[in-house]
């Protein structure tokens, strides 16, 4: 293993428990225990699946109308969000593109937001330039591990640590106490499935884990089958399905933008690339982000070129993700169209090994989500 | 048995030779989701791909042990691709084929040499 490598404060519980391995994000982190990826993922819709994403950022943000401060890299309605309430947004670029999604919940007295491993000392340095002027701190917070757990057991399970989860709803956010450490939790995840990501002092971590995988109904769950949930669940891996070219209205993240931040709104505007990306809001973007299900058993995987018919022409898309889906029972994908064949039931052609094989565009998510509103 | 640097494993049978992945190729490969077989008659060269197998990580290709012809393809894989993860190296064997040259085999690896080849 790379010694430049970093790794969470639950490395040792990883290797322990067999993972496998691998290098993400500058982290060391395990793609997979002894169960594998295929157990593991319909083990977490089964049941319960526990997730260390402790390489993500967590960050502080505190000042006057700090709210505001962030609605200028965020188009999202930060300032409406209800006090330990969280919503999903992504920092914008100036020519409309997404530099990185991100979960922003309401602390009261501050703002607490979890970002991408690969993107946050960048999304640090551009909420440090653009928000410090204005008198927002902007605080990095490493002396706490992060941990998702994930499927319709979750509730029952994290309640016997502490029966207050159980008040919570999606996109709740709260101060619990588990294992004798302050946590802060949000009802929320990447999978698809009812579940709570648990922000815990580095020093609990550990010992939270392990009470949480001394239960027979948790698994431990790798980077693996955390990408195969997330692709059914029909959620974007930023640097794949979005990144700095996709605009929220190609990448079909129009519901993210409240209508408050849009033309006409109160707040319209004042974000990257605001004008670009609410012209393109309102008049429909020349590409879409769609699921697709191909129609044989193979697996079109991220970077597949999708054709308009079984023969001739140049591409007229591509797959951004893609994959088998345990829970669906066969191959599952992500990718860009154009807008004009990007109704669902639209059929089109991907070219796996030199061959075009049939694909369908499909509603997404691929699986119902599970989600306790 | 023998095997090759491709993790295959080639067992003698009659007059031709049944080819399937080692435990260890399966292990790595992670749970196998497609798998795509040549058809039967097919003559291929070594080192030519003749099956596309797929797991929930990523696609590999199993190429051809040595020169010879397809003789038979163990279809059930095909529908339960699962099976090269459960039972390898007995019934998901992949084709089974009729070498050119019988002595060829010689030059593979025994047991021995390919637990040593794996560390």
């Amino acid at each position: 293993m790379d010694d430049d490598l970093k790794t969470t404060v639950l490395n040792d519980l990883h290797v322990g428990l067999g993972a496998k391995m691998v290098p993400f994000a500058g982290y060391s982190m395990p793609v997979q225990y002894k169960a594998g990826v295929l157990k593991e993922h319909l083990h977490t819709r089964g049941s319960a699946g526990l997730f260390d994403v402790s390489h993500m950022g967590q960050v502080i943000l505190r000042g006057p109308d700090v709210a505001l401060a962030l609605e200028s890299l965020v188009p999202v309605n930060i300032a409406g969000l209800g006090e330990n309430r969280q919503r999903y947004g992504f920092f914008t670029n100036d020519a409309g593109g997404i530099e990185d999604d991100l979960m922003i919940a309401n602390r009261g007295d501050h703002l607490f937001v979890v970002v991408n491993a690969a993107c946050k000392d960048a999304d640090i340095a551009h909420m440090r330039t653009a928000l410090e002027p204005r008198g927002i701190q902007v605080e990095q917070i490493e002396d706490r591990a992060l941990l998702a757990l994930q499927g319709p057991q979750s509730e029952a399970v994290l309640a016997g640590l502490n029966p207050a989860v159980g008040d919570m709803t999606f996109m709740d956010v709260a101060t619990v106490e588990l294992v004798g450490a302050e946590c802060w939790i949000s009802r929320s995840g990447y999978t698809g499935e009812d579940g709570y990501e648990i922000s815990v002092p580095n020093h609990a971590a550990l010992a939270l884990a392990e009470a949480l995988l001394a239960d027979d109904r948790v698994m431990a769950i790798g980077l693996g089958a955390r990408d195969s949930l997330r692709l059914e669940a029909g959620l974007c891996l930023y640097g794949h399905d979005i990144d700095t070219k996709t605009t929220p209205a190609a990448a079909r993240l129009h519901w993210a933008i409240q209508k408050i931040r849009r033309a006409g709104g109160d707040r319209a505007g004042g974000f990257p690339g605001a004008d670009l990306i609410l012209q393109e809001l309102s008049e429909g973007p020349a590409m879409a982000r769609v699921g697709l299900r191909p129609e044989g058993r193979a697996p079109m995987r991220e970077g597949v070129e999708l054709f308009a018919n079984a023969e001739g022409g140049a591409p007229i898309g591509r797959v951004t993700s893609g994959g088998f889906g345990p829970s669906v029972g066969g191959p599952v994908a992500m990718g860009y169209v154009p807008s004009e064949l990007s109704e669902p039931g639209t059929a089109l052609f991907g070219e796996l090994r030199g061959k075009r094989q049939p694909v369908v565009v499909a509603v997404l998510p691929f699986v119902k989500p599970g989600f306790k509103r | 048995m023998k095997f090759t640097e491709e993790h295959e494993w080639l067992r003698v049978e009659g007059d031709v030779v049944v080819v399937g992945i080692t435990a260890h190729a399966a292990e790595q490969l992670g749970d196998v989701v497609f798998v795509e077989l040549p058809e039967a008659g097919t003559e291929v060269s070594q080192d030519e791909e003749v099956v596309v197998i797929e797991s929930v990580k990523a696609a590999s290709d199993i190429l051809a042990p040595l020169d010879g012809e397809i003789v038979e393809v163990n279809s059930p894989i095909v529908d339960e691709p699962s099976k090269v993860n459960d039972d390898p190296e007995g019934e998901a064997w992949f084709f089974k084929m009729k070498l050119e040259d019988m002595s060829a085999m010689d030059e593979l690896m025994d047991e021995a040499a390919y637990k040593n080849f794996i560390g």
